[in-house]
C-alpha cells in the first residue's frame, strides 16, 4: 500500500531521525517528494510512504504522537483538462516533468506520479486549471 | 492568372472553394511551387488564441422604470464605465472588482475581472448589474440593482482596440529574483522564456504587408463572426523586418469587433496573470485569400523563418531601455528550449497553438460548407510605407 502524506512540523526542532524510524520501525519506503524545513520555523514535507497497511496506519500514529499534522495527499494536484487551454507556460516551471507536452501536437498532459507536489505551477496557469485540493 | 474575391467567392458558395491551414500551405506550397500553389489554393486560414488585454465589450441594458441615467455601472462588483449615453456602458477586460488586494498582498493572484465576466456571460451565466446617477428630470432614477443575462441585453458587441499582435518580445529574467510580468512568472537568472504568437499560424505574420487583411475583413473572432474595423492601438508597421518581409519585432495590431451574443467561453477566456492582473484570452482566425503568388509565398512561411526579439522583463522592459538580448525564431521557441549567451533556457507560451490550429480548422471548415464568404477591405492598414512611429509618452510639468 502507498501513501502520500504532507507533514507540517512545529517549530521547535524534532530531534528524532523520523525518516530512520520510520524505516526501521516500521518497515516502510519512504520517498521525499519535497522538503521544506528551516531552523525556528514551521517545516513542510511531502513524503511517499508504502509497505504494509497497518505498518502505515502506526508509522502515521507515531508521526502525530511527535507533534507532527499530518494530511494525506491522496488527491494533489488536480489539473483540469477542460479548463487547460495548452499554452504551456507551466512546462518549464515543473521540475518533475508531471507537466508535459506533446510537441507535434503541442498538447500539454500531466501525469500524477510524477508530480511531487512543489506548487510552481499554481501560480503559473493563468487560466486556472491546475489547483492542489487536500 | 490572378484571381479575385468574387470569383473565390463563388467557388465557396458551390462549394468548391479549396481551402487550407496556414500550416498545411508550407508543405503545398514545398511540393508544388508557388507558382502552382497560388493556382490551386483559393483560402488560407490562419488564427491565433492568446490574452490580449485591449479587450472589451459595450453593451445596452435596456431603461429601468423609473429610468436611470446610469452615470456609475458595475457588474458583479467590476467597474464598467458609463460615460456613454443612458443605459450604455464599456465593460474593459482587465478591469478588477472594486475589492481587489491586487498587489498588496505580493503576488496578487487577480483570480476575477472583466475578462471573466465576459466568459461568465458567454457561458449563459447571470451576473448582477448595478447603476448609480444624480437624477434628472428625464431620468430621476438614482440607483438600480439588478441580475441580467447576455439575451436581456439589447446590444452586447465585443470591441477589442488591440488585438493579434503581429509578433511579440520573447520574456527573460535577468535579475536575481522572481518576477510577475504579463509575460507570465519568470525565473531569476534567465530560467524561462516565455514567448506569445502562433507563429506560422498567427494572421498577421501570414500576411505580414497587409495586402488582404484590412478595414472590413470579416473574420472568425471568439467563436462568432466579426470584423476587423481599424489598425489595432500601438500598430506599428514601419518595426524591423526581415528580408522576407516578416516583422522581427512587436509590429501590426488589429482593432476588432463582433456580436457577443454569437460567441463561446471555448474561444473566450478570463486569464489570471499572478503579480500581474486579469486579462482575455481571444480567439481569432482570419482568411487570406489567395489573389496572386505573393500572397501565397506570403502564408507559406513557417516557424523558422520568423524572428523574435528577447527582452529582459527585469530591468529593461520597464525602464523601456531597447536592448534586445538576441533574436530566436518559434520553431526553437516550440521546440522547448532556446539558447541563449550559451546557456539552455526552457521555454513557455502563453499563446496556445493547439488552440490556433483548432480555429484555423474550424475556419476552414466554415468557408468550405459555404457558411462564411470572405469580403474584400474596403480600406487598408498603414503599411510599412506609411512613415508611422510609435511616440513614447512625452512628460512635461503641468503648468
Ligand atoms: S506541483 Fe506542479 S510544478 Fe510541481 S511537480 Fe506537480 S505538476 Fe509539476
Ligand atoms: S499553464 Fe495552465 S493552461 Fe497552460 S498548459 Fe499549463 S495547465 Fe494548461
Amino acid at each position: 500500500m502507498k501513501k502520500r502524506v504532507v507533514l507540517t512540523f512545529p517549530k521547535q526542532t524534532i530531534e528524532e531521525p523520523i525518516t530512520y524510524h520510520l524505516i526501521r520501525d516500521y518497515d516502510l519506503m519512504v520517498n521525499i517528494l519535497s522538503a521544506k524545513v528551516a531552523p525556528n520555523e514551521e517545516g513542510r514535507m511531502v513524503i511517499e510512504l508504502s509497505g504494509q497497511k497497518e505498518m502505515l496506519h502506526n508509522g502515521i500514529e507515531y508521526l502525530k504522537g511527535l507533534g507532527v499534522t499530518t494530511q494525506s495527499l491522496a488527491q494533489d494536484v488536480i489539473w483540469d483538462e477542460q479548463k487547460c487551454i495548452h499554452c504551456t507556460a507551466c512546462i518549464p516551471l515543473c521540475p518533475s516533468h508531471a507537466l508535459s507536452v506533446d510537441r507535434t501536437q503541442m498538447l500539454v498532459s500531466f501525469n500524477s506520479d510524477r508530480c511531487i507536489v512543489c506548487g510552481l505551477c499554481l501560480k503559473t496557469c493563468p487560466y486556472h486549471a491546475i489547483e492542489i485540493r487536500f | 492568372m490572378p484571381k479575385t474575391i468574387a470569383e473565390i467567392n463563388e467557388r465557396i458558395k458551390k462549394g468548391d472553394a479549396v481551402v487550407v491551414t496556414a500550416e498545411e500551405i508550407i508543405d503545398i506550397v514545398d511540393k508544388k511551387g508557388v507558382e502552382q500553389a497560388a493556382k490551386d489554393v483559393d483560402v488560407v486560414t490562419t488564427a491565433t488564441f492568446g490574452p490580449m488585454c485591449s479587450s472589451g465589450f459595450y453593451f445596452n441594458f435596456g431603461h429601468s422604470k423609473p429610468r436611470i441615467r446610469a452615470q456609475k455601472v458595475w457588474l458583479n462588483n467590476v467597474p464598467a464605465y458609463g460615460g456613454l449615453a443612458a443605459v450604455d456602458a464599456y465593460l474593459g477586460a482587465t478591469e478588477l472588482p472594486e475589492d481587489d488586494p491586487t498587489n498588496t498582498i505580493y503576488p496578487g493572484a487577480f483570480k476575477y475581472g472583466g475578462a471573466h465576466i465576459i466568459e461568465e456571460l458567454v457561458s449563459g451565466k447571470d451576473v448582477r448589474l448595478k447603476a448609480i446617477s444624480y437624477g434628472t428630470d428625464c431620468y430621476p432614477g438614482k440607483e438600480v440593482e439588478t441580475i441580467i443575462n447576455l439575451n436581456d441585453m439589447n446590444e452586447a458587441v465585443l470591441f477589442n482596440p488591440r488585438n493579434a499582435y503581429q509578433n511579440y518580445n520573447v520574456g527573460v529574467n535577468c535579475s536575481d529574483r522572481v518576477i510577475y510580468t504579463y509575460m507570465g512568472v519568470l525565473q531569476p537568472r534567465m530560467g524561462n522564456a516565455n514567448y506569445s504568437s502562433a507563429g506560422q499560424l498567427s494572421p498577421l505574420l501570414n500576411d505580414p504587408l497587409y495586402l488582404t487583411i484590412g478595414i472590413g475583413t470579416r473574420i472568425f473572432l471568439g467563436g462568432g463572426i466579426g470584423y476587423v474595423v481599424w489598425n489595432g492601438t500601438q500598430h506599428n508597421p514601419c518595426a524591423l523586418r526581415g528580408e522576407n518581409k516578416v516583422p522581427k519585432r512587436g509590429a501590426g495590431t488589429l482593432a476588432v469587433l463582433g456580436d457577443l451574443k454569437q460567441m463561446s467561453p471555448n474561444w473566450l477566456r478570463g486569464v489570471s496573470m499572478t503579480g500581474y492582473g486579469v486579462s482575455l484570452a481571444v480567439g481569432i482566425g482570419v482568411p487570406i485569400p489567395i489573389l496572386n503568388e505573393e500572397i501565397c509565398r506570403f502564408t507559406a512561411v513557417r516557424d523558422a523563418e520568423i524572428y523574435a526579439p528577447v527582452i529582459d522583463y527585469s530591468t529593461t522592459y520597464p525602464q523601456r531601455e531597447s536592448d534586445v538580448i538576441t533574436e530566436v525564431n518559434y520553431s526553437q521557441l516550440k521546440s522547448g528550449k532556446i539558447i541563449v549567451n550559451g546557456k539552455d533556457i526552457p521555454t513557455g507560451g502563453l499563446s496556445s497553438y493547439a488552440k490556433a490550429r483548432e480555429i484555423s480548422g474550424i475556419l476552414k471548415e466554415w468557408i468550405q460548407k459555404g457558411d462564411f464568404i470572405l469580403t474584400d477591405k474596403v480600406a487598408s492598414l498603414p503599411s510599412s510605407d506609411s512613415g508611422i512611429s510609435l511616440k513614447p509618452l512625452r512628460e512635461t510639468t503641468p503648468q
